[in-house]
């Protein structure tokens, strides 16, 4: 026992006499952990099956090729959300992407970080992480504005709000990609002659890329699933695809969110399986994402 | 690509003297735009909280212009915020009694009694729920926990639409924040202070709850401020599950409406620009800005000071 119980005590994760970890307060205690990680997962499998059996009813094809309808709520479909999702989701890649990687790049490979203004910038892009998506709406129905636009439901207008809302998560992301690459491959380019921007752009970027699309992907998974701020730029119901950046849009949250408003039990069964198919997109979209991270990236 | 200028490095052909090539660096006009062009990208986010407040401002001067202070800042009338606030408040409060203990156990396992490997396999389960847009939980506590959960099975009299309801699905929501935060800290903590906590005697549970946990509690109300900062900004849960009437009330089986509540339902109404329930609007979300960003602050300064301990 005595031999034993040094040499447990020599190894790093000391594990304590067995007996004293199996009084009744212990094991309560780790009884409730259990259930503290496990209650998330109940709660969605409650909320999926909930979802399934009041959705089931309208898993047709309706649900995916037909525009909304308020007259026949047995077929209205969600045809114009879901292009309108995807519209909104291209066009904010488009521009949230090149700017938040830019930015990284900036704060991670060139920054001082003990400048004065590099760390207002710092502090500054925690805090826009933490800003409420619904304040973001209202900005972009500023901009809207400034640019002078008449409608601000448009692709554009819907896909500035959910660019400057996932920016900071593109950032954040982003950062953290760069700052696993490691330090001898900068070393080595730079020691052959390289400038530092050659450095970055063709040793350092390539090496984090796997991980900056990663994050790039789950802050469009965000985006896709967001309502709030394309509520406030007037994004209602739409009965015709989208041609184009300029052309009025809605979105499958909104639709959600218009049809669970409605009173008549057959909209809810709709907006169910519209959640149905809202989670399929979310899940394929971290599916690449995965997919990605396990195929390409590398461990240093 | 490569000009040659007589310095460059490289094997010496003999004429020039041998000795140390010319290391500085060639100047690259190019390069200063890209640089450039980088810092503004970082620049962005400044421009980006400024040009917020600018945007929230503007119409907030407009407004007060027509309605006084104490018409706002009242507990009744059109333009009365106070409601707003305490509808805010109180489903923050349940949503907080949810998602504090749960996130806080959850990040206990995963910090002190998980193997690295179980780690890896439950640390993205806690983290599905972060997934799940708000627009679906609000639709799941209008029509699964308030008709299901409440009234059938707990056989509590709540109204359609009520405070608990949006409360406890709003926690749900904020637990992998809270989770993920907490457990950050509380794996900073240095394995000496668990080692010295053993070597006295403790079991794992009393190490975990009277040395880990309190060496790590900036960290850990950190985390808790910014789950509390996610629950006060939140909008479609409570929009679709806590009522769109203003309502003074504490009683949490009563609707009440909450300041993101409304502004989606303003926003979704007929108010032409420049009217002053659209004013309104944006006065109601400059003071949620504000809340907002008071707390994320305390919640950064927090983190900093557990960063800076370690």
């Amino acid at each position: 026992m005595s031999t034993a119980a040094t040499a447990a005590a020599q190894t790093v994760r000391l594990t304590a006499g067995r007996s004293r970890e199996r009084n009744v307060g212990s094991l309560v205690f780790l009884g409730l952990l259990w259930f503290s990680l496990f209650f998330g997962v109940m709660v969605l499998v409650v909320l999926i099956i909930d979802t399934m059996l009041k959705g089931s009813v309208r898993f047709d094809s309706d649900l995916l090729f037909s525009y909304e309808s308020s007259l026949n709520p047995e077929s209205t479909g969600f045809r114009a959300g879901i292009l309108g999702s995807l519209w909104l989701m291209v066009t904010t890649a488009v521009m949230a992407v090149p700017l938040g990687i830019a930015a990284a790049v900036y704060l991670e490979e060139f920054s001082n970080s003990r400048r004065w203004y590099n760390r207002i910038i710092e502090v500054n892009l925690q805090n826009l992480a933490a800003v409420p998506s619904i304040v973001y709406g209202l900005l972009a129905v500023a901009v809207m504005a400034l640019f002078g636009f008449q409608q601000k439901n448009i692709v554009l207008g819907g896909a500035i709000a959910l660019a400057l809302l996932i920016l900071p998560v593109v950032i954040i992301t982003s950062r953290e990609a760069l700052r696993a690459v490691p330090r001898e491959i900068r070393d080595g380019s730079l020691a052959l002659g390289a400038t530092q921007w050659q450095t970055t752009w063709r040793q350092t970027l390539p090496s984090a890329i796997p991980g900056i699309a990663t994050g790039t992907i789950l802050g469009l998974s965000r985006a896709i699933g967001e309502a709030a701020p394309l509520l406030l730029l007037g994004l209602g119901a739409v009965r015709f695809d989208p041609e184009g950046v300029l052309s009025r849009v809605t979105a499958l949250p909104i639709q959600i969110y218009r049809l669970s408003t409605q009173s008549q039990v057959a909209f809810q069964e709709a907006a169910s399986a519209g959640i149905i198919v809202l989670l399929v997109m979310i899940l394929l979209l971290n599916g690449v994402a995965i997919f990605i991270r396990n195929k390409f990236q590398r461990s240093w | 690509m490569s000009t040659i200028d007589g310095t460059t490095a490289g094997p010496s052909s003999g004429t020039g003297p041998r000795g140390v090539p010319n290391l500085k660096g060639r100047s690259r006009p190019a390069e200063r735009v890209i640089v450039a062009g980088l810092i503004a990208s970082a620049g962005l986010s400044v421009v980006i909280t400024i040009a917020i407040l600018v945007a929230l401002v503007e119409p907030v001067i407009e407004f007060f212009r027509q309605v006084s202070v104490s018409e706002f800042f009242a507990t009744e009338g059109r333009f009365a915020v106070i409601p707003l606030v305490t509808g805010t408040l109180t489903v923050t409060l349940i949503a907080l009694l949810v998602a504090v203990p749960i996130g806080l156990g959850a990040a206990m396992y995963l910090s002190e009694y998980a193997s690295k490997r179980t780690r890896k396999v439950l640390k993205p389960t806690v983290e599905l729920l972060a997934g799940i847009p708000s627009v679906v939980y609000g639709f799941f506590a209008l029509f699964f926990v308030t008709p299901r959960l409440l009234q059938d099975l707990l056989n509590m009299q709540v109204n359609f639409t009520n405070l608990l309801s949006a409360g406890l699905i709003l926690g749900v929501m904020i637990i992998p924040t809270i989770a993920s935060l907490a457990e950050d800290a509380l794996t900073a903590v240095p394995q000496a202070l668990r080692q010295g906590s053993y070597a006295m005697g403790a079991n794992r549970m009393q190490t975990t709850l009277r040395v880990v946990l309190p060496a790590a509690i900036s960290g850990v109300a950190a985390a808790i401020v910014l789950g509390m900062s996610r629950a006060i900004g939140e909008t479609m849960i409570v929009a679709l599950a806590a009522g769109a009437q203003k309502n003074m009330t504490l009683d949490i089986r009563e609707g009440a409406q909450t300041m993101t509540g409304f502004i989606a339902q303003t926003a979704g109404g007929e108010n032409p620009v420049g009217s002053v329930e659209y004013n309104m609007l944006f006065a109601v979300g400059l003071l949620l800005f504000v809340i907002t960003l008071v707390i994320n602050l305390i919640s950064i300064t927090l983190v900093r000071r557990y960063r800076q301990e370690y």
